[in-house]
């Protein structure tokens, strides 16, 4: 990268900080409308109790917990694609992870008050710390999701220190200078720092992978640890993590689709970025495809008196539309359309991870709601449709994430500036100097 | 309010001063005087429902709705009517089964489901936070929430206990405990007492007896000859009520 177009990255960079247009305005306006939406539905929820929602007796987890689910996985590809390219030492890396990882603590943000939402007596949460059970598998996921959080926001915390600095140095001197210098935290780009610093984010792209793992794994433990058809399957935690992660890299596929496109990164993020994207799509997608066909397998081949009628309904019965729609158009044709070569490649691979975002919605609504609905009792199916109240919670949250995403870029660079500096520069790969034996190279 | 202390938290309180008292070596007075809070004679309530006798009538359903002041949708005692694949009917009432292996008991978060010292499971309405992970993971879907606010109006006199959870509070889970507060007093559960078919038989484990209210009989040796069955025992959780298989034979029409 010669001088201009190092000044050019730069520049695009910072380009959204501090800018106020009408695109910025009408989205956030927009956005926290919806959001204000979901806040009211919530207000009257619990004002009134959640016999509001489309709730009951025998279906007594739905929309709120299938969300909860959906949006932590989202979380997953800014932790995933971001540890694993830094840890793969993969230099193509540097204008996405800072967009991979603000996107994974803007969807575990929203993921993570899920659980509250769902909670008869919210008042109470935090009886789950003053009593806390450690048996119980919601206390597993309190730690779990508190401890992924902490490591998410240090992970996106980290490699943006040295942006702060430059973003300190460009500002005039005033309040905001000294807001950008509080948080840069002195940074200076000595030696003793930048080995420091490097350090601290090979921890955490090392650290972040177990933690993620662990969200899903209980998460899906929350599940499989009943006696439920359906749920009681020890591929569970393996068959949730791989979805997380299938549908995290999706988002993170269509959040740098959007920012490229609004903040004209076309230069710097480009149709290679999206090809490598895909490849872990269709990788991701690939596995899932494994572990469902496996899952299904087991337990269709043997066809017990719990799982027989859960199975039943999501092949021939009532769920049947959904689960088809879901592997053929959620699944198997995203995966076609991605993989294929030819004209068009960003459009396909954007189209290919709405599909798979879909698509991973509905698996979970397929994994929750005929787990819930089937005759524990053998002859006493449940039902459940949802109320306005659950999808304007639903549709305010999923704003909440874009609308997260776009005030934090109007404070702090969309690409990483020093990232860029040191996979261009001849500084030594970081991951393969502080720990040998774990990264092997870059793809060029 | 002062004086209402549920028999678990004055467990807990002694539990705390058996352990002071270890620490200051006076172990066997402690634990003398824990013993001696718990009067009367150790209990294992358990049930037997012959579905011989059950007409499907619901009598106990109603007793348990009223004596609990709760809404029709909660039925903690559900009778299902059950077809089978012969081509015959029959009822199967459906109360809590007060596993001894609960799996409701093992997942909740703030330990709002405990059991007693007589084997049943009870809820501490005070405690739980309703995220129904109790009723995901109960395979015999015992438990219910309270979507919305009981139907009597709450008493300032008298303060829900989780032996008599009367009314019910919004935003918790609620469920059948084999009328405990009935028990205590000696009297036979409101189930037990309403069914007119007098298929239902409420029993202790410890004293091996049980009642239908009519007549009494030795438990173990009832269940044995009547080859009782538990539902879903398969599971592990070591349900406290026994079915006595059938479809209405011994009915007196």
């Amino acid at each position: 990268m010669d001088q201009r177009t190092h000044e050019r990255y730069v520049a695009r960079a910072m380009w959204s900080i501090g800018r106020g247009d009408a695109k910025f305005w009408i989205s956030v306006v927009v956005l926290s409308a919806l959001v204000a939406a979901g806040f009211y539905a919530y207000v009257y929820q619990v004002q009134r109790g959640l016999w509001v929602t489309g709730l009951n007796q025998k279906v007594s987890w739905g929309f709120y917990i299938i969300n909860c689910v959906f949006f932590i996985g989202i979380s997953y590809g800014g932790a995933m694609t971001s540890a694993i390219l830094r840890l793969t030492n993969a230099k193509w890396r540097a204008p996405l992870t800072r967009i991979a990882e603000a996107t994974a603590v803007a969807a575990l943000l929203v993921g993570a008050i899920y659980p509250i939402i769902d909670l008869g007596r919210p008042d109470r949460f935090l009886y789950t710390i003053q009593y806390a059970q450690v048996g119980s598998p919601i206390v597993w996921d309190l730690v779990a999701i508190s401890t992924y959080m902490m490591a998410s926001l240090v992970f996106l915390y980290l490699p943006l220190i040295p942006d702060l600095a430059t973003t300190r140095d460009s500002m005039r001197p005033g309040l905001l200078r000294r807001i950008y210098g509080i948080l840069a935290l002195g940074w200076r780009g000595a030696a003793g720092q930048e080995r420091s610093l490097q350090r601290g984010i090979a921890i955490m792209a090392v650290l972040i992978i177990p933690l993620a793992i662990s969200v899903h794994s209980v998460l899906a433990w929350l599940f499989a640890v009943t006696a439920r058809g359906g749920w009681h399957s020890t591929i569970f935690a393996p068959l949730f993590v791989l979805a997380a992660m299938l549908s995290g890299v999706a988002a993170v596929i269509i959040v740098v689709a959007v920012f490229r496109k609004v903040y004209g990164l076309h230069e710097f993020i480009t149709a290679r970025h999206f090809r490598y994207l895909s490849y872990l799509l269709i990788a991701l997608g690939m596995g899932y495809l494994y572990f469902m066909v496996s899952e299904y397998l087991t337990e269709g081949y043997l066809l017990d008196a719990a799982t027989t009628p859960v199975l039943e309904a999501i092949f021939v019965g009532t769920y049947a539309p959904a689960f088809w729609g879901f592997t053929f158009l959620g699944l198997l044709f995203p995966l076609v359309l991605a993989a294929v070569p030819g004209r068009w490649a960003i459009a396909r691979v954007c189209a290919a991870s709405s599909l798979v975002i879909a698509g991973m919605w509905l698996k979970r609504f397929l994994i929750v709601v005929p787990g819930m609905a089937e005759p524990v009792m053998p002859w006493d199916w449940g039902r459940y449709a949802p109320t306005w109240v659950e999808i304007t919670i639903t549709i305010g949250t999923a704003a909440a994430i874009p609308l997260i995403l776009i005030l934090f870029f109007r404070f702090f660079p969309v690409m990483s500036v020093h990232e860029m500096e040191e996979v261009e520069g001849a500084s030594e790969p970081r991951a393969a100097a502080l720990m040998p034996g774990f990264a092997s190279g870059g793809d060029e | 309010m002062a004086g209402q202390v549920s028999r678990r938290r004055l467990l807990g309180s002694l539990g705390g001063l058996g352990a002071g008292a270890l620490a200051a070596g006076f172990v066997p007075l402690a634990f003398a005087e824990a013993e001696a809070a718990e009067t009367g004679p150790q209990r294992q309530w358990a049930m037997v429902i012959d579905l011989r006798k059950c007409d499907g009538c619901k009598a106990c359903t109603k007793a348990c709705q009223e004596t609990h002041h709760l809404p029709e949708s909660f039925e903690w005692i559900k009778v299902f009517e059950v077809h089978d694949k012969q081509g015959g009917a029959f009822f199967m009432p459906r109360p809590c089964f007060q596993c001894e292996n609960a799996p409701c008991l093992k997942v909740c978060p703030v330990a709002a489901t405990f059991k007693t010292r007589d084997g049943v499971v009870l809820v501490d309405q005070d405690r739980c936070i309703g995220c129904r992970m109790c009723m995901a993971a109960c395979p015999y879907g015992a438990r219910y929430f309270n979507y919305g606010d009981p139907p009597i109006a709450s008493n300032p006199f008298q303060h829900p206990t989780p032996e008599f959870p009367v009314p019910q509070q919004k935003g918790t889970v609620g469920k059948c405990m084999f009328c405990v507060h009935r028990s205590a007093n000696g009297e036979l559960p409101a189930c037990v007492d309403a069914c007119g078919m007098k298929a239902i038989w409420i029993g202790d484990l410890v004293e091996d007896v049980a009642t239908n209210g009519d007549e009494t009989v030795r438990l173990s040796t009832f269940i044995k000859d009547n080859d009782a069955f538990q539902y879903k025992e398969e599971l592990g959780t070591g349900p406290r009520v026994w079915y006595i298989a059938g479809h209405g034979q011994l009915l007196d029409y």
